[in-house]
């Protein structure tokens, strides 16, 4: 048996301070037996030899300083995990909530992890359909990669991230798929949208859900990515599973981090922000990849509204800093009504080079989306230059342009929700578009694809 | 081993109580697991450690045991082609001893106890030798001759010295000193913080070469100097830092990945052994070091990661060779240092960073230069230093970025405008600046060719000119400017888009030689000031522009590494004005 304290000797925000304990380790997980008999759970985050200061994940409402009984029980937060685990809701903290029973344990997962090797490491080089010509054209994700879609309150995220969900699948390949999806902080309106699209696909079956929503306590958004990618590198490491990992909010799960720093009164960063919040996304981010002579993967999309759709905000910028590119969220297109509003010139996707080409997608896949980069950003600036100065000023050719990039989004960036286009579909669209544009303009196109592909207008 | 105890842990920060007689700086060990740390402040008996590893499960109580040592590197054969995390343990041993995740407590040797070396004396028997001195040597790669050096510190008589096959830990040589006999293995160890001694500092005076044509021609870095480069994120500091590694002409590469991500570090431990040497034809894995500290890796290690390659690359300086050390990211380390400050309580600088950060900033900096080693035959070493700096948002009043800026001589500035456009290396040649030029001038006007500095000033004054007429362009209308600024407008672009813009994935492309960009250079101009001459002689702005000769100007860096094809174009030049010359009757006509 656990040995009891009594001994609360201050409750200040999520945290609490024990005093006269003994053998209690860092990171240690906590039980704290609230007056009434209620349970609640958190961790411990620093230690002296008089006291431990607790984060208690389901906040301290509640709590007083005279009955509450704290006990430490030995380990740190951990997650039972088996091959029952897919298929099953779990709330914030790991505890079912579909009604169905409790998952026994094969292992017993520390949620924190470890860090892979850069020496196991594999580079992610496999190209995933996503059936969204804005992101497989021009933003092509790949297995083992994090990519997040950076973008504001108000942008349908959660329905692009749905389809991506639904629909990734790799070139030529049937292999086992799951999707673990971590909820921080979201509304239940947002949370359902996901579990209804799942359970009317079918995806439900191969998906984990863990949800912490908008009135759950915040502190429990800490564990909640965590417990997602234990669960993931369980289902990828150990049952060879390729797993499609979306974390949606970090905006909030930033927020929360922020609220225990500033109840440890500690030293704050940019706009308040903990100085260490770059190593703890680093933890979480780059737990997806691949690892050699393994057959499963962890890609991760994480989802963050920017304050103000602005990139720069701590949130966003250190997120840019450790994932591997962004899918970038446009207002502007968003207003003109076109879906997926997925802006291509900011988006950005570092690990595409390894994943294109012959064998892979198509070998003219790298020069038609640096073609398309080209023509559309061109296009946009002739679009400004008609706004300064009528449209009556532009060149014949930067009339071309600007009708080029109006086309270039409604027909290659809008696509229906339920529309998955093939890479080769994606490939064509773009060249259709590219045959309203004289050919001696399109130099980035290597002249040999340049015969294959460009059929000459009679 | 002296034993003290725990009583506090936060995070990364452990105390100690019983510690009385520990130094600053000493490596300690802690608890049961035996995790690395290191003593960063003394108080009475109290030592305040930062841990290397992960403090979970470590609670008061638990001893510290105290080794007296100080957190020290391993320098000697099999060291190339390493891969080290950031306290020198080796990625790839653990990794086949503890498979694919980094665990705790784990204590390797750095360097291969077992293999045996071939050592090839240098010195005969009962020759007088000092410091710094060759005793021998060993063929580490067939690109790295690994010399065994007199220790530091010790002088005297070769009393021995043997010949054939050893591991590190035989003896290889006895040195008679004054009172003692010295026995000299083939490794030593050396503390991290602590400078390596040279005898004398040189102005740098020779450029090390990039084949970045942006970078060698118009902001070039001399061999011991310094650079960095800051900016935001996805505007290619990476990139740039993995073509410095592939192609510089350094002999020795340390790249130091600190803070930064797995799937990059992979990169370069599965593309450096195939990728090779421009120089030599050897894989580039040969000459080079790798220290992955990902950002996921416990953050203290991070701030060593940093000291740990530095004292690596130093080393290999004072064998006499030019080595360049690349830190991806320096801001990644300079968080490590505050994320330790504010644990220690102390008062904070700007922006949350430690009041010390700047000195810390130009004491690493500080290591780098061109160096008359220890040693009787005086060789010369060099060691370069290029940091990558992360800013928040792309802001250069960060305080990393400008307390970098105040000790280094070279600032590549990366836009995030310009890789917007896709225009990579997105260097910024209006902003970023080299204080190296005057330094290196000669020598590049002796080897390369006569006029290349006067090429670079003729280019930076076009692309100079060119953002003020854009400026006019935008305000009044690109009519309002004459024929002549026209022609510099194409011009500038030609530099921009022909020369600047550099395809670091094009097999071609992605490195030049010095010699090739003279020619490039040369040619661009030459194509300008025979332009302004046909301007002169009336001709029009929209003939020039339309000689074919330009397509071909525009695809030389796709030309391979030879001088005919290259000046070939260069003459076609002048055939195709000498053609637009004589059209002139007929045109005038029109």
């Amino acid at each position: 048996m656990y040995k009891e304290y009594l001994t609360v000797s201050n409750i200040a925000g999520p945290l609490v301070i024990v005093e006269r304990i003994r053998d209690v380790k860092y990171g240690e997980l906590v039980e704290i037996e609230a007056a009434g008999g209620f349970l609640r759970r958190g961790t411990v985050l620093d230690i002296s030899t008089e006291s431990a200061i607790v984060q208690v994940f389901e906040g301290t409402i509640g709590l007083d300083v005279d009955k509450s009984r704290v006990r430490f029980l030995g380990r740190s937060q951990q997650l039972g995990v088996s091959d029952e685990i897919v298929g099953r809701i779990f709330d914030g903290s790991g505890r079912p909530k579909d009604h169905g029973p409790q998952i026994i344990a094969k292992k017993m997962l520390d949620i924190t992890g470890s860090p892979i090797n850069p020496d196991a490491r594999d580079y992610p080089s496999e190209f995933i359909q996503t059936g969204i010509s804005s992101i497989d054209g021009m933003n092509p994700l790949v297995r083992g990669q994090k990519l997040p879609l950076f973008s504001g309150s108000g942008l349908p995220h959660a329905r692009i991230a749905a389809q991506i969900a639904r629909q990734a699948a790799v070139l030529g390949k049937e292999e086992k798929f799951a999707v673990v999806f971590g909820a921080m902080g979201i509304t239940f309106e947002e949370a359902n949208f996901f579990i209804e699209d799942f359970r009317n696909t079918g995806a439900l079956e191969r998906a984990v859900l863990f949800l912490n929503l908008a009135n759950e306590p915040t502190i429990e958004r800490i564990a909640t990515p965590r417990l997602a990618l234990t669960c993931a590198e369980y289902l990828a490491f150990d049952l060879n599973m390729h797993v499609l990992v979306i974390l949606m909010d970090m905006t909030f799960y930033a927020e929360a981090l922020r609220e225990i720093a500033a109840a440890r009164k500690e030293v704050p960063g940019r706009r308040g922000y903990p100085g260490y919040l770059y190593t703890d996304l680093a933890t979480m981010y780059e737990r997806a990849g691949r690892i050699k002579n393994k057959k499963g993967s962890i890609t991760l999309i994480p989802i963050l509204t920017m304050p103000e759709d602005d990139k720069t905000h701590p949130i966003a910028d250190l997120t840019g800093y450790i994932t591997e590119g962004q899918i970038m969220l446009s207002r502007e297109i968003h207003r003109k009504g076109i879906y997926p509003p997925i802006d291509v010139l900011p988006s950005l996707s570092r690990l595409k080079d390894k994943g294109i080409g012959e064998g892979k997608t198509r070998e003219d896949h790298a020069d038609v989306l640096n073609q398309l980069f080209a023509c559309y950003a061109r296009g946009k600036e002739a679009r400004e230059l008609a706004l300064i100065l009528g449209e009556a000023a532009l060149t014949d050719l930067d009339k071309l342009y600007l009708e080029f990039a109006d086309r270039y989004e409604d027909e290659f960036v809008r696509q229906g929700e339920f529309e998955s286009r093939t890479i080769n579909d994606t490939l064509e669209l773009g060249w259709k578009l590219l045959l309203a544009i004289p050919r001696a303009e399109l130099k980035r196109i290597r002249p040999e694809y340049l015969e294959k592909y460009y059929p000459e207008k009679k | 081993m002296k034993e003290g105890k725990i009583i506090r842990v936060a995070g990364p920060l452990v105390v100690a109580s019983g510690c009385l007689g520990a130094k600053m700086y000493d490596m300690v060990k802690i608890g049961e697991l035996g995790l690395i740390g290191e003593i960063i402040e003394l108080k009475e008996d109290l030592a305040y450690i930062q841990v290397y590893e992960d403090t979970t499960g470590i609670g008061p109580e638990e001893p510290v045991f105290l080794t007296g040592e100080p957190l020290s590197v391993e320098l000697g054969p099999g060291l190339i082609s390493s891969i080290y995390d950031g306290i020198q343990r080796p990625l790839d041993v653990i990794r086949s001893k503890e498979g694919d995740f980094v665990t705790r407590g784990v204590e390797l040797p750095p360097l291969d106890r077992s293999k045996k070396w071939s050592f090839t004396p240098l010195v005969k028997k009962g020759q007088a030798v000092k410091e710094g001195d060759f005793l021998g040597e060993v063929e580490e790669t067939p690109l790295v001759k690994h010399k065994i050096m007199v220790p530091d510190g010790a002088a005297g008589k070769v009393a021995e010295i043997k010949k054939g096959a050893f591991t590190i830990e035989d003896t290889v040589a006895q040195i008679q000193a004054k009172k003692e006999v010295i026995e000299v293995k083939m490794f030593q160890t050396w503390s991290i913080r602590r400078n390596r001694r040279v005898h004398e500092r040189l102005m740098p005076d020779e450029p090390l070469t990039t084949g970045q044509r942006v970078l060698d021609t118009l902001f070039p870095l001399a061999k011991g100097g310094t650079g960095c480069v800051p900016g935001p994120f996805g505007s290619g500091k990476t990139v740039v830092q993995h073509q410095l590694a592939k192609w510089s002409d350094a002999q020795i590469i340390v790249f130091v990945a600190c803070g930064e991500r797995g799937n990059e570090t992979a990169d370069l431990l599965l593309s450096f052994p195939e990728l090779e040497d421009p120089h030599t034809g050897r894989p580039l894995l040969e000459r080079t070091v790798i220290i992955a500290n990902t950002s996921n890796m416990p953050v203290a290690a991070r701030e060593a990661s940093i000291y740990t390659g530095m004292s690596i690359a130093e080393y290999f300086r004072d064998m006499g060779y030019s080595v360049a050390l690349m830190a991806d990211s320096t801001s990644r380390w300079a968080e490590a240092l505050r994320e330790i400050s504010g644990r220690m309580e102390e008062m904070p600088g700007e922006e949350g960073y430690p009041a010390y950060l700047a000195s810390r900033i130009a004491e690493f900096y500080e290591r780098a230069g061109k160096v008359v080693c220890l040693g009787s035959d005086n060789r010369l070493g060099a060691l370069s230093v290029m940091g990558a700096v992360s800013p928040p948002g792309g802001d250069l009043s960060d305080p990393v970025v400008q307390a970098t800026l105040k000790v280094v001589k070279v600032f590549w500035a990366l836009d995030d405008r310009l890789a917007n456009m896709r225009h990579f290396p997105a260097i910024n040649w209006l902003l970023s600046y080299s204080l190296y030029v005057e330094n290196i001038k000669d020598y590049l006007n002796s080897t390369v060719a006569e006029e290349f500095t006067n090429l670079r000033q003729e280019a930076m004054e076009l692309l100079e000119e060119e953002s003020e007429l854009q400026e006019i362009a935008r305000l009044v209308g690109i009519e309002s400017l004459s024929v002549k600024e026209r022609l510099i407008l194409e011009s500038a672009r030609s530099i921009r888009e022909d020369f600047l813009h550099q395809n670091a994935f094009h097999p071609q492309d992605t490195y030049t030689s010095l010699r090739k960009q003279y020619v490039m250079l040369r040619t661009i101009l030459h194509f300008h000031n025979s332009g302004l001459k046909a301007l002169e002689e009336e001709k029009s702005l929209e003939e020039i522009l339309a000689l074919g000769i330009r397509e071909k100007i525009s695809k030389m860096k796709f030309l391979p590494e030879k001088e005919v094809g290259l000046l070939e174009v260069f003459m076609e030049v002048d055939d195709a004005f000498k053609e637009l010359s004589q059209k002139k009757g007929s045109e005038e006509n029109v």
